[in-house]
């Protein structure tokens, strides 16, 4: 499961002999992000944003807990109840922005962590299973971050419900029940706001349960790197602590200082001021927008506006989005190019760097509002988005001559890799 | 006893392929299924809406102060509806539009009831994603087909209520109403 020059667990202490005997949970942690993992010794900065996105995630679990002290899932009072937390409870407002931006500093935390996977190919074999998992877990937090925004039922909490829930109705024959049984009423009610608030305390454990595993199966092949070469020898690698955790530290520091100025002096910039008008089922809000995390794949949805031969244009639309995202689990065998790293990959780099200028684009007409030319330029974003995936990708990685890759990680390090050798005739370093 | 011994003998040399063993397994599995899918029914039926919710509750409105050309907004089933009095030239467009050119052909004879063509009833309710689709208040945009105009996703909707372009699949769904008199229609 590791290498076999990993530093073994030694408590020295009696007591910690006593419990690792009993019960070697220090010895798993150690393992996994102590002394005990050895990581490739060239990780850059892209590499911070995994355990970033696990404070987040505490970040989320310990202000929500708090918050939930405090707020009351029912329809009636629910918007008081947010306003009662902002105005008298102790550092209730402190606590309801961390919450909010931290959503938002999660989202950001994880799209550069998916980005990253996608420059470097960190889906490839051996490590689809890490991939896969990872995708489980963005759409959990997708769903947890969209009941979230339900709670304090205000105007968009309430229209954002009444659309998402409403994309279940495309779907033929079932749709119109599904959407009433997902409701448990014709419109968003206090039984949705409700199982709304049950489920969003839920999910965010189930999202620790599946980074366990995500974590888990990373520690199989151990840590990719910036080089895509697999770890060959010991001097390939370096203990995770103390060198990743200096460096995932300092990178923590960074995030909390942009966290901090985010709750602290712009509270709101990322929100909507329609949210602090109670929710009102008569009146829809003249520009519904949901959160900024989502507005890639709300364009998408937007971008199908005739009917496609004989599946409507609001079941187009629907099955866009959702597949927008399920087509990242087919990644894996849509890349099929032999090697990893997007610095070795010229063309591949090209084509993922137009990827991200069209997610942004795709992004900014999500925000905007549903008129032309956004229409028109989120229809040809979209279109883009299948075919990186579907087409470019396949016929890339197919006729791409990648650049030449160093023999191992401590000759992309030093310049030059002495020990390494293939056998003991064959110098590896030419 | 003798019974006895044929099942025991059974039970050794696996005569007719079916173990007691077996069988009691596949017994003891179908009963635990099929009481952990009757466990789950409740579970899942609880999601549905409650029998308050359900409760056919009606509605009766007065029209009587809608002049021509006016329309309201109205409360059904906790969403919103349209009642709207035509004028003479919104019904002469909606009756000129060719049906078969529709995405959700129907007449607005067929929307309406006879006699009263003038009151069109609908729910404020967009198909496509259940915004309140704008047109029924005062001073409110009525999209390029004089009707209603949804500001989400821009479905516009003409003066039947009947969908003309955009995304939404269906025409602005018409409840079941009667009128009670002239000036008091029930709706539901």
């Amino acid at each position: 499961m590791s290498f076999p020059w990993a530093n073994e667990y030694k408590p020295t202490s009696p007591l910690m002999q006593w419990v690792d005997q009993r019960l070697p949970l220090p010895r798993f942690v150690y393992n996994a992000v102590g002394g005990g993992y050895p990581v490739p010794r060239n990780l850059n900065y892209m590499w911070n944003f995994g355990i970033l996105a696990g404070v987040a995630l505490m970040l989320q679990i310990v202000t929500g807990v708090v918050l939930a002290m405090h707020y009351a899932a029912n329809d009636k009072v629910a918007f008081d109840s947010v306003e009662h937390i902002m105005r008298d409870v102790n550092w209730g407002w402190m606590l309801r922005y961390a919450h909010a931006n931290g959503a938002s500093m999660f989202f950001i935390v994880v799209y550069t962590h998916i980005f990253r996977g996608f420059f470097y190919s960190s889906y490839k074999a051996p490590r689809e299973m890490i991939w896969l998992l990872g995708v489980v877990i963005f759409l959990l937090m997708m769903a947890t971050a969209f009941m979230g925004y339900v709670l304090p039922w205000g105007q968009m909490s309430f229209w954002g419900a009444k659309v998402i829930t409403g994309l279940f109705s495309a779907i033929p024959l079932v749709g119109t029940p599904l959407q009433e049984w997902l409701l448990g009423g014709f419109a968003p009610d206090n039984a949705a706001l409700n199982r709304f608030f049950s489920l969003h305390f839920l999910l965010p454990f189930v999202i620790l349960g599946v980074i366990i595993l995500h974590v888990w199966a990373l520690h199989i092949p151990g840590s990719s790197n910036p080089t895509g070469v697999e770890v060959k020898q010991e001097s390939d690698t370096v203990p995770f602590h103390p060198y990743y955790t200096a460096k995932d530290g300092f990178g923590l520091g960074l995030f909390l200082i942009l966290y901090c100025a985010l709750v602290f002096f712009a509270p709101n910039l990322l929100g909507h001021p329609d949210n602090y008008i109670p929710a009102n089922p008569l009146s829809t809000p003249a520009h519904i927008v949901p959160e900024w995390y989502f507005w890639p794949f709300y364009a998408i949805l937007r971008a199908f506006t005739a009917d496609f031969m004989f599946i409507p244009a609001k079941l187009m639309g629907v099955l866009a989005m959702f597949s927008a995202i399920l087509v990242w689990f087919f990644l894996p065998w849509l890349d099929t190019g032999p090697v990893r790293s997007g610095h070795y990959r010229p063309l591949f780099r090209k084509f993922f760097y137009l990827l991200v200028v069209d997610v942004l684009v795709l992004g900014y007409c999500g925000g905007a509002p549903a008129a032309e030319p956004y229409v028109m330029i989120s229809q040809i974003a979209s279109l883009y988005y299948f075919l990186h995936f579907l087409v470019i990708l396949p016929i890339v990685s197919s006729i791409e001559t990648p650049q030449p890759l160093p023999f191992s990680i401590t000759e992309a390090v030093l310049g030059k890799d002495e020990h390494a050798v293939l056998s003991p005739t064959q110098p590896a370093v030419a | 006893m003798a019974e006895q011994a044929s099942i025991a003998s059974a039970t050794v040399t696996g005569e007719e392929g079916v173990r007691r063993r077996d069988f009691i397994n596949i017994a003891a599995v179908s009963v635990a299924g099929v009481g952990g899918l009757a466990a789950l029914y409740p579970l899942i039926s609880q999601m549905a809406p409650s029998a308050d919710v359900l409760a056919e509750s009606s509605t009766e409105i007065d029209i009587s102060a809608i002049a021509t050309g006016q329309a309201i907004k109205a409360v059904w089933r906790k969403q919103p509806v349209f009642i709207r009095n035509l004028t003479p030239e919104e019904i002469k467009k909606a009756e000129a539009v060719d049906v078969a050119s529709l995405r959700d052909p129907q007449t607005l004879a067929e929307r309406t009831t006879a006699g009263k063509t003038n009151w069109l009833i609908t729910m404020g309710v967009c198909t496509h994603l259940g915004c309140v689709p704008l047109g029924a208040g005062e001073g409110e945009v009525k999209g390029e087909f004089g009707g209603y105009f949804c500001p989400c996703h821009g479905s516009s909707y003409d003066t039947a209520a009947r969908i003309r372009k955009g995304p939404a699949p269906k025409n602005l769904e018409v409840p079941p109403h009667e009128f009670s008199s002239d000036t008091v229609v029930k709706i539901g």
